[in-house]
């Protein structure tokens, strides 16, 4: 009987499909339904929850501080955006030609700060873009004659470093995609294309950018998801969630603020469901706009 | 052959980074060391956490002190170190589950009204505290209480100071023992900024010590009577207006690191770039630790005032040293804490090792301690601190910790301190914004 019933091709799949169903369900579903009730409540330490309605999400639109991480947040996705997929896209293609030399070592060069702990890489940063003299940027600028700035302290200096750091952490990752799409494409294409006389730049986006779009569209996805929810580099780079006039505050500081710093969890509760609304909108309108929901053919 | 060798470099930077990854991840969740404090095998270990290394070294000395007195009711001390928001969030988290809280914890005056908030989850500590009331300032035990309940046990009285670098000032020809009046500041500064480069004093724009100072002055505080936030008051406005003149004519500048106690600033006070900071008293134990350049250099004395025969000074800072609900022997705690923090040994203690101003007030007049030639920070400083003290003991000012507090803090040293020192915004705009923020916040 039980025989019979492990080697069922109808209840098969469903076996194999457990476990992750068994930790969508624990990790994500269960404390998605938690984090949605308590947003209608008031959490206070060691008492009763306390339901208040839609008190917090009403507060929640009238608060300057969460407007501002919305913005820097959708900002700082912009940025990583527009920087994070032209340029690993355009070094994958430049490290899968065969004429490239010393293919794995820039392979593994651009990989490698994606090993790095981002407290550890985060912190570097912070000193590099010091507004002390002596720190190392101020110290180049120096030798240009340029005053030395305090970066951190600035709305666009502050994201001057901010996206540095993203790019340098990010773009080898990136590139891995890419790479990744790039080897799907077969040869016989581009020598199609020569002997029909097609330039570099031709194949490049009449064969390379049309079929890297499915890689393109995860990458953006995922961009736009990692962009939303940034919050450790931010964190370090300002050595805290409070930077100065909190040009660095991103969505997930202010719901961390909320939530541990000033133990308001119900209210934090309601900031990481909006943020959860905007990500779903966003990546739904563009995935759709991309054609990902139309039946294949 | 290549390929081995290429597998064996993959092999060792993948051990080196999870190596280092290891290393970091024992910093950022602090470092834990066992004190044994001459205890034997059968004593009670109590877990202790702080964000201020050098509390663990109080408490052991007191730790013997109290295996010693106690041989029936030893304690062991497992100490953990973390960085102030990490110790804070993560206390915060366990005492708010009833889940791996540690038996005995620092707060920090600033955090200790979110601990407050609610049912608080922590021992009241009064009747531990009873025997030394008499002896202590009433005043710092308060702000640690809620509704009559004692919560925390403070450490010193952080009177605030003036911290003046002699060596630049007497290259301008200051006498600081002549800086009486912010308007004497300023003459001085300007001279200062004239003769040397230098800048006379910070403007502070991650805390308030400044601001309390301005505030406490005036007799006036952040908060009314009922604990709400009254930022935008012709006191603080009055306060801030002093220091961006003083901004606005190179008496005092912004430092890296937004205020004398950070990292930053130690480096920069290092230096010689600035003549003067405006602290609590605690900030010696940083001049000790951090600033050994200037040893020897480093005069104390009172802070300007706005107009003669006002108020000095106010205490600044504070840590409140707790016991959770949870502990494992509550009793045990309180009677180690209180002992460790409340008795004359303890208050005398707490200057020898912690250079703090210790709220038994008794300990600043007995010569022998605070006078000591061998103490680090008798050798350290120009002249005695406790001259200082002595002579503005009756000035120290309290500025009230409420619930409003937490906020009131995070706006004015995220937000508004930097619109006016580092943008230049209008002060009165600046505070009007600052106290509808709070509003909003606190709603």
């Amino acid at each position: 009987m039980i025989k019979k019933f492990l080697y069922s091709q109808k209840v098969a799949p469903y076996v194999f499909v457990l476990p992750f169903i068994i930790i969508f369900v624990v990790f994500w579903v269960y404390p998605l339904a938690n984090s949605f009730e308590m947003s209608f409540q008031k959490v206070t330490l060691g008492q009763e929850a306390d339901w208040v309605g839609v008190d917090n999400y009403t507060k929640l639109m009238g608060d300057s501080i969460f407007l501002k991480s919305v913005y820097n947040s959708a900002i700082y996705m912009i940025l990583t955006l527009i920087v994070l997929i032209p340029f690993p896209m355009l070094f994958a293609v430049l490290i899968n030609n065969k004429f490239m030399w010393g293919r794995g070592f820039f392979k593994s060069t651009f990989f490698f700060p994606a090993l790095t702990s981002v407290v550890v890489a985060g912190t570097i940063f912070r000193l590099m873009f010091g507004e002390m003299e002596g720190s190392m940027i101020n110290n180049i600028l120096g030798f240009f004659g340029v005053e030395p700035m305090k970066f951190l302290k600035g709305q666009v200096t502050g994201y001057i470093a901010l996206l540095s750091l993203a790019t340098w952490r990010w773009t080898g990752v990136n590139m891995l995609y890419f790479l990744s799409g790039l080897k799907n494409i077969p040869d016989e294409y581009y020598e199609a294309a020569s002997i029909d006389g097609a330039s570099a730049f031709q194949k490049f986006t009449r064969i390379t950018m049309p079929l890297l779009k499915p890689t393109t569209i995860y990458v953006l996805t995922i961009s736009i998801y990692a962009g939303l929810s940034m919050f450790i580099e931010s964190m370090m780079l300002w050595n805290g969630n409070n930077s100065p006039k909190n040009i660095g505050l991103t969505i997930v500081g202010y719901l961390y603020r909320q939530g541990i710093e000033k133990n308001n969890l119900g209210y934090a509760a309601a900031v990481g469901i909006v943020l959860l609304v905007i990500t779903m909108v966003i990546n739904l309108t563009q995935l759709s706009f991309s054609g990902m929901f139309k039946k294949e053919d | 052959m290549k390929k081995k060798w290429f597998i064996g470099l993959i092999v060792i930077s993948m051990v080196l980074v999870l190596a280092g990854c290891g290393n970091s991840g024992n910093n950022a969740s602090g470092e834990t060391s066992v004190l044994e404090g001459g205890a034997g095998e059968d004593a009670t270990a109590l877990s202790y956490w702080t964000f201020v290394e050098l509390h663990g070294q109080h408490f052991e000395k007191m730790l013997t002190k109290w295996n010693e007195a106690n041989p029936d009711r030893q304690i062991k001390l497992n100490v953990s170190v973390m960085p102030y928001d990490d110790m804070h969030n993560k206390l915060s988290i366990a005492v708010q589950t009833g889940v791996g809280a540690p038996d005995i914890a620092d707060i920090e005056l600033g955090k200790f009204p979110d601990f407050l908030s609610g049912t608080p989850q922590l021992e009241p500590l009064n009747d531990v505290i009873d025997p030394y009331r008499d002896t202590v300032v009433q005043s710092r035990i308060d702000l640690y209480s809620k509704d009559g309940n004692n919560y925390g046990i403070p450490t010193h009285v952080g009177a605030s100071v003036a911290f003046y670098n002699t060596e630049i000032l007497e290259a301008a020809g200051v006498n600081y023992e002549d800086i009486v009046t912010w308007e004497d500041f300023k003459k001085a500064g300007i001279q200062v900024y004239e003769k040397t480069g230098k800048y006379m004093g910070t403007a502070d724009t991650s805390a308030t010590w400044q601001s309390s100072m301005m505030l406490a002055q005036q007799g006036a505080d952040f908060t009314d009577e009922a604990g709400n936030p009254i930022i935008n008051s012709p006191e603080l406005i009055k306060g801030l207006t002093i220091l961006k003149d003083l901004q606005d004519n190179n008496v005092i500048s912004t430092i890296a690191g937004g205020q004398p106690d950070t990292e930053e600033a130690y480096g920069e006070f290092n230096a010689g770039n600035y003549a003067t900071a405006f602290m609590p008293l605690w900030e010696m134990s940083r001049y000790t630790n951090y600033m050994a350049d200037l040893s020897g250099k480093i005069a104390i004395a009172p802070i300007p005032v706005i107009e003669k025969g006002m108020p000095s000074s106010v205490g600044g800072g504070g840590t409140g040293t707790v016991v959770t609900k949870t502990a494992k022997d509550v009793q045990l705690a309180k009677d180690y804490l209180a002992f460790a923090k409340l008795s004359l040994d303890a208050n005398i203690e707490i200057w020898n090792t912690l250079g703090f101003d210790p709220v038994n007030m008794d300990v600043w007049n007995m010569k022998d301690v605070t006078h000591n030639p061998e103490n680090q920070f008798v050798k350290y400083f120009v002249n005695n601190p406790f001259d200082v003290l002595n002579t503005i003991k009756d000035q120290i000012q309290l500025v009230k910790s409420t619930s409003a507090s937490p906020t009131i803090n995070n706006v004015l040293c995220t937000i508004t301190l930097n619109e006016i020192f580092e943008d230049g915004k209008d002060i009165t705009e600046a505070l009007n914004d600052a106290q509808a923020q709070i509003e909003q916040e606190l709603k």
